[in-house]
């Protein structure tokens, strides 16, 4: 716990660029008070960061079909989602009498406590990593799967026949899309030689993973479309056929937390998009993490262009599309990608690029 | 389906009901059917219809006749202009009116251009169905246009009360002409770039191609009229086959198209937007000077009888029957709404769809829920 805590204390000394060593080293009690103010400033920017995005996208949405956007609270209408989200905060909680209470309850905080798990892996920049594993990408990976529970138990524990149909879509959706997703890292693991996200970042500073392994990230947007369930794969909430899908039930801040909860995992699995294939942090002139973020906001906006030119599609073909087309392709990748970095050893004769 | 686990393969399944509405976002409207699901598989639909009735017919034998002619707009209230129009033709036929030319011609421009708007809304309605939202803008910013002009001639962008007993409310403004032909040309690029987005768009054709076709004989058995009719193989409008007002003076084309699936129907109303802007424009180009309503007493007796008189409205065929008993208020009306007759195929088709596939049936089917209640 120390350990954790003293890593997010050096994150956050990382973002406000404080010394290194600061007032936590000679007032012990200091410590825990700036532990607690650092804890909160993590949230807080959490928070801001979705606040960012909801308005990003809604402005972006409103410049791509031809209207104007929430403009009316605030400069540019950038209150409009605090607004909106304290209007959330006062509806009132309304629980399906029916429902698996214990089951109900716990989906929503189990979603947005995935989320901030994963916030916790991202390398904004060299030193500023909240926690550094050596199997990053695996923990990524198995974190992110949780969602897939916290919306089958949404869908369940709402005892709704549209909130269970579209749980159940979900995770048949979820677990197939993980296999090619992996499978795209896998080249990248290859090539890097390392399982942590750092070290992926660091080693592209000469050339960055998409040109390397363009099959890999084309592979990759589309499954991490699917794992978000973003369109043209929003198949879970599926407002045309199940109403709302898994949080039909849900009202009032519950229904906020699977909205944070989904924005929030927009930015981390954006963020590990260009980890993975945009060098991450590197960058010229500006600090590591100004780079860092900004990459991440234009991957997302990449992503909502696309959520805002498609249409949904059919459930039986997005399966077929995953089983059929994207895990063959992305396993010739993989083949391709082997023989190649041993073609290039032998060429070089280096160990690896 | 032969993908899905089914019970001949040990695996017990349990059937269970789904009630897709009253309110539900892609009924467009108060329409529900009650599906028997077997997972996402319906294996049978009903119609249940009524949370719309307002007892219109009823309505119509306490007030007196021109009190009516607002409220037939109100039951398509998508292509709200043209809805009086087979009520002031059954009107005309029992009073033996006959409207100014120059009223003919305003009536077959609004309700062309109430035609376009309400295809432009169909459009976007089905493809917001598969989650479209932009294209979906496209085409309502297009009806914006054409709505400005329905209230710079009425007064209202909606519930169009233009079509009286005897010709039109108002001749039109200065310069809508022009105007109109602006809109029709701006109408027509966001059509192309909608169609663009969305008629190759692959996820699109996968959503709508070959799902539940109907065909012409099946059409014909059901009493489908209007553009899903014609979108099965059926030749058959009532502007050409039988026609009312001046529809005889303009050329133009009747589109047909063989399939009878959601792609068609969708792609058929595409079609028809198009051959609606010629005869806007022939109509406009040609429009005779003259009065635009005929002398019809305030208090006004039709002689005793029945008249029917039917137009090809927007979602089919539309038929008023009148009868008088000599007082100024109807003895008797009854309506055929096309909506109504349209929606009689949902069962027989929606066995065997998937959940999605029937979202996309119905909303290729075009429906408006104030047409089929009343």
């Amino acid at each position: 716990m120390v350990g954790f805590l003293t890593t997010i204390f050096n994150w956050v000394q990382g973002f406000l660029g404080l010394p290194a060593t600061s007032l936590a080293d000679a007032l012990p009690w200091w410590d825990i008070l700036w532990a607690f103010v650092y804890f909160v400033g993590a949230i807080i920017l959490l928070i801001i960061n979705v606040i960012m995005l909801i308005w990003i996208e809604r402005r972006a949405a409103g410049f791509f079909q031809e209207r104007v956007g929430p403009n009316r609270v605030g400069p540019f209408g950038l209150l409009q989602t605090i607004n909106d989200t304290i209007k959330l905060l006062g509806k009132e909680w309304i629980m399906p009498a029916a429902a698996d209470k214990l089951v109900y309850l716990i989906a929503p905080l189990l979603i947005v406590t995935v989320s901030v798990t994963m916030y916790g892996l991202l390398p904004y920049g060299p030193g500023i990593t909240p926690v550094t594993l050596n199997v990053g990408i695996l923990f990524f990976l198995a974190i992110s799967s949780v969602n897939t529970l916290s919306v089958l138990m949404a869908g369940w524990g709402s005892n709704n026949k549209y909130s269970l149909l579209g749980g159940m879509r979900t995770v048949a959706q979820i677990i197939s899309y993980e296999i090619p997703m992996a499978l795209s890292i896998i080249g990248i693991v290859m090539i890097t030689g390392s399982l942590d996200l750092g070290t992926i970042a660091s080693a592209q500073s000469h050339v960055w993973n998409v040109f390397v392994q363009p099959v890999a990230f084309v592979i990759f947007v589309i499954s991490a479309l699917a794992e978000l369930t973003k369109s043209p794969f929003d198949m879970t909430e599926a407002e045309q056929e199940f109403v709302a899908g898994y949080h039909t039930e849900y009202s009032g801040i519950r229904f906020t937390l699977f909205f944070m909860g989904e924005y929030a995992n927009l930015f981390s699995m954006s963020a590990l998009g260009v980890v993975l294939f945009f060098g991450g942090a590197n960058g010229p002139f500006l600090p590591p993490w100004v780079w860092f973020i900004g990459k991440t906001y234009v991957f997302i906006l990449f992503m909502l262009w696309i959520r805002w030119t498609f249409l949904r599609i059919r459930v039986d073909k997005m399966m077929k599309f995953n089983w059929k087309i994207l895990i063959p392709i992305s396993l010739a990748n993989l083949l391709l990608t082997g023989v190649g970095i041993k073609i290039w050893q032998a060429a070089t004769g280096a160990i690896r690029w | 389906m032969g993908d899905f686990i089914t019970e001949a393969d040990g695996l017990e399944t349990q059937e269970f009901i789904l009630n897709l509405g009253p309110q539900h976002p892609s009924t467009h409207g108060v329409y529900r059917a009650r599906l028997i699901m077997d997972g996402e598989i319906v294996v049978s639909a009903e119609n249940k219809i009524g949370y719309l009735h307002r007892g219109i017919e009823k309505i119509a034998e306490g007030i007196t006749y021109a009190q009516f002619t607002p409220y037939t707009t109100r039951f398509d209230y998508v292509s709200g202009a043209m809805q009086p129009w087979a009520w002031c033709l059954a009107l005309e036929k029992l009073g033996n009116t006959v409207v100014p030319e120059r009223a003919e011609y305003l009536r077959v421009i609004v309700g062309e251009l109430q035609r376009i708007a309400s295809h432009l809304v169909m459009l976007g309605s089905m493809v917001l169905d598969f989650s479209a939202i932009t294209p979906w803008t496209y085409v309502f910013n297009a009806r914006e246009e054409i709505l400005d002009l329905l209230e710079a001639v009425s007064g209202s962008r909606l519930l169009v009360n233009y079509f009286v007993n005897g010709g039109v409310n108002a001749d039109i403004p200065e310069g809508w002409a022009a105007k109109t032909e602006a809109a029709l040309d701006g109408m027509l690029k966001r059509l192309d770039d909608f169609e663009r987005m969305v008629s190759g768009n692959e996820i699109f054709l996968g959503r709508t191609k070959g799902i539940a076709p109907v065909s012409a004989a099946e059409a014909i058995e059901y009493g489908i009229t209007g553009a899903s009719l014609r979108a099965s193989g059926v030749d058959f409008d009532m502007r050409r086959d039988s026609p009312y007002s001046v529809y005889d003076r303009f050329s133009f084309a009747v589109p047909v198209i063989k399939g009878g699936d959601s792609f068609d129907r969708y792609q058929l109303r595409v079609l028809e937007i198009r051959e609606s802007v010629k005869i806007v424009r022939q109509a406009l180009k040609t429009l005779p000077d003259g009065e635009v309503r005929a002398k019809v007493a305030k208090v006004w007796r039709p002689a005793p009888g029945e008249a029917y008189a039917a137009t090809e409205a927007a979602r089919g065929i539309m038929g008023y029957q009148v009868v008088s008993d000599g007082s100024t208020k109807p003895y008797r009306v009854h309506m055929r709404s096309p909506s109504f007759c349209n929606i009689g195929i949902i069962p027989a088709k929606a066995p065997g769809l998937t959940l999605q596939d029937f979202i996309s049936f119905i909303a290729s089917l075009d429906f408006v829920l104030g047409d089929i209640d009343r």
